[in-house]
């Protein structure tokens, strides 16, 4: 094992973690301001991802296709909220998720039914789809430097908007206390139809990120789903900072314990037995970190930023 | 007089008719496919290919008037059994056809069985009912798991690849994939890489295979996990430096999504579109014609199954009644397969050819797998020689 090897896994690690913030952050927001447990996050990106693939396609335009694809989740995210989630958000936790349980199963059949059952392409544009030499014989594609770089921004722009605007503050609010901020003359309901359509926007900004690189097809949130609930749970619930470093811990652990679990086994263990322990602990790794968090930290890493008990 | 004349004639004629009913006993067919999840596109090809021979035959199967009930099995083993309890105790069909997975396969076996209804496989062909397992109702259009492994392997054995590196996903499948390989392949295997089912980021095991620097790899992915490989291989520079062997990762229900990424990517197969038999060609149009996609080997193993089952009809004169004689119609292969050359073993799997495919596009922009070479000629599976039927 080589250091030029470790430092490019350590590379890729942060760049899945990125890429979880990204799915992350919008589903954190939703939980922390609308404590609202919207488990349809992961159909919003994956609808992302086939609106700027299609938008995309029909402008032959990137830049184009982006804008469309994010005003498409803009609307959609809208639609959802006005139809369906504005009526849960008051109701328990544990009707939130059959609600938006079921909202997985129609919506992931319904776009199998107009999209097809097989993935679909998305293409690069082709400015980014160039690549660098970061080791001998594998190259790092300059698109992953750009998610890289929109996580980041991302990140920024949520730590600006929440803490230094005025709409920000409003929202750090009205996760804690909704009912006084509603008596003060603030429309909440209109609040929250804002906050929701956004972490749709950002929903779908993720998957029209992660479309180059992953398998646009109607199941894609499934599998990012559960690896997006993980990073809030560690993180803790709502907080955006909790999810940017409750992220960049899940991409590291996961991908470093994929590349070298066999490996360090090895050491230990004879040939065969670390082949088949070594996969088994990698794909366990970010669990028992969740695990792991939770006995020390009940609420999560960074929970303290937010008042957990909140006025009913 | 005349009035008697017409009499005579409509009663002869409803005779006539009445009898054709009877004769004309229809023929049931249950098809048992995978239609929702993610891996809907596989079942999807498989019921088009064969609904496409339906068609061509004039909704008859052995000249009968024929129903198919296309059931979805959700690629859910529990699923699977009680849709097709249903279909055999309620339908009452004569075959049972279709199945692309093994483990729906192996959990719906035991049931068609018992009910004594003869299971055509369009897909799946599980080692076990290869070898000790096999049965009297089970006929297989497809091939045995193992073979489009060893195909690869046999392949990577020929080329002189001394050290290669093995990549499939941590499941049964993915285990039966690697052990199929290196039966065929007598070389070094550097590295087994085990990754979880459904992984998104293969950048990990790419940095890990650039730094082994193998002289090929193997992979298995299929579905969705096979588009999030192929094109970050392509991205990471990989594509053209080390070759990239693998099975059921680059075919037609993949490629529309993989595009330039996949182009040069070899995959073991029993069948590629450009199959130069006249029976293919046909289908091929066909199948294009009809849907508009270009088939995988999906549908043309769904398009053999029913011609398949029409040719074994023909010869016992449409019935299906005596499951015994039925099979032993199947098993003369009494078709022009796609395939071309196409005969059975006793355990009712097929001897056929195998190839290495190879990625490419066509004029027409659409991207499709091309023959490079045979590598097997009339292979039949390791197993068959445990299966007690003769």
């Amino acid at each position: 094992m080589s250091f030029t090897l470790l430092a490019v896994q350590i590379l890729n690690g942060l760049q899945l973690g990125v890429v979880l913030f990204l799915v992350a952050a919008g589903l954190t927001l939703v939980f922390g301001v609308m404590d609202f447990v919207n488990l349809a996050h992961g159909v919003q990106y994956m609808l992302g991802a086939y609106l700027t693939a299609i938008a995309v396609s029909k402008t032959g335009s990137f830049a184009l296709g982006l804008v469309g694809g994010l005003a498409g989740s803009l609307a959609l995210g809208f639609a959802f909220e006005l139809v369906l989630f504005r009526h849960l958000v008051r109701r328990d936790h544990l009707e939130q998720v059959l609600a938006t349980f079921a909202v997985i199963l129609i919506v992931t059949d319904l776009a199998r039914m107009i999209f097809g059952p097989a993935p679909i392409a998305f293409p690069l544009p082709a400015m980014l789809s160039g690549s660098i030499a970061l080791m001998p014989g594998l190259a790092y594609p300059v698109w992953r430097l750009v998610i890289i770089a929109a996580g980041l921004a991302t990140a920024f722009l949520l730590w600006f908007l929440i803490t230094r605007t005025r709409t920000g503050m409003l929202l750090r609010a009205g996760s804690t206390h909704p009912d006084m901020v509603s008596a003060l003359g603030v429309d909440i309901d209109r609040v929250f139809l804002f906050v929701f359509a956004f972490g749709a926007m950002l929903a779908g900004f993720a998957g029209a990120m992660a479309g180059p690189i992953l398998s646009v097809e109607p199941s894609m949130g499934d599998n990012v789903l559960i690896l997006a609930f993980v990073v809030i749970v560690i993180g803790g619930i709502g907080a955006v900072r909790g999810a940017l470093v409750a992220s960049l811990i899940v991409g590291l652990v996961d991908t470093l314990g994929r590349a070298f679990s066999t490996d360090l086994l090895r050491l230990v263990l004879d040939r065969s037995s670390a082949a088949q322990a070594g996969p088994a602990i990698a794909s366990m790794a970010i669990y028992l970190v969740m695990a792991a968090v939770l006995i020390v930290r009940p609420t999560g890493l960074f929970s303290g930023e937010r008042v957990t008990a909140r006025s009913k | 007089m005349v009035r008697t004349t017409v009499t005579a004639v409509t009663t002869a004629a409803a005779l006539l008719a009445t009898t054709a009913i009877a004769a004309a006993d229809p023929v049931k067919i249950g098809f048992l496919t995978t239609l929702s999840g993610p891996s809907a596109a596989l079942g999807v090809h498989m019921r088009d290919g064969f609904q496409l021979a339906v068609k061509e035959l004039g909704g008859r199967l052995g000249g009968q008037p024929t129903e198919v009930i296309v059931v979805d099995d959700e690629l859910k083993p529990d699923v699977a059994v009680t849709k097709v309890k249903a279909l055999v105790d309620r339908d009452r069909v004569d075959v049972v056809a279709g199945v692309v997975f093994s483990n729906v396969m192996m959990a719906i076996a035991k049931p068609v069985f018992e009910a004594e209804v003869i299971l055509v496989s369009g897909n799946a062909g599980p080692s076990p009912l290869a070898g000790k397992d096999c049965s009297p109702y089970f006929v297989a259009a497809s091939y045995q798991n193992d073979q489009n492994h060893e195909t690869m392997g046999a392949y990577a054995q020929s080329k002189g690849y001394g050290k290669v590196v093995l990549m499939t996903p941590n499941y049964q499948a993915g285990k039966d994939s690697m052990a199929g390989f290196k039966r065929a392949y007598k070389g070094e295997v550097i590295d087994e890489i085990f990754t979880p089912l459904g992984q998104l980021d293969f950048s990990a095991e790419l940095a890990k295979i650039a730094a082994a620097k193998p002289d090929a790899v193997f992979t298995f992915m299929p579905g969705g996990m096979g588009v999030n490989l192929v094109k970050q291989w392509s991205q990471a520079g990989l594509a053209g430096k080390i070759p990239f062997l693998s099975a059921f990762t680059v075919d037609e229900t993949t490629l529309p999504a993989e595009q330039d990424a996949a182009l040069g990517l070899l995959s073991g197969a029993n069948w590629a579109p450009n199959l130069d038999t006249p029976a293919n060609k046909a289908f091929v149009a066909a199948y294009e014609k009809e849907y508009g996609a270009v088939p995988s080997l999906y549908a043309a193993q769904g398009y053999d199954a029913a011609k398949l089952i029409d040719g074994a009809l023909k010869k016992t004169g449409g019935k299906a009644a005596d499951r015994e004689a039925l099979r032993k119609a199947m098993l003369t292969a009494p078709f022009s397969s796609v395939r071309g050359t196409f005969t059975f073993q006793p355990n009712g799997f097929p001897k056929q050819d195998f190839y290495v495919v190879e990625a490419v596009k066509r004029a027409d922009g659409k991207y499709q797998t091309q023959i490079v070479s045979k590598v097997f000629e009339a292979a039949g599976d390791t197993y068959a020689g445990a299966c007690p039927l003769k």
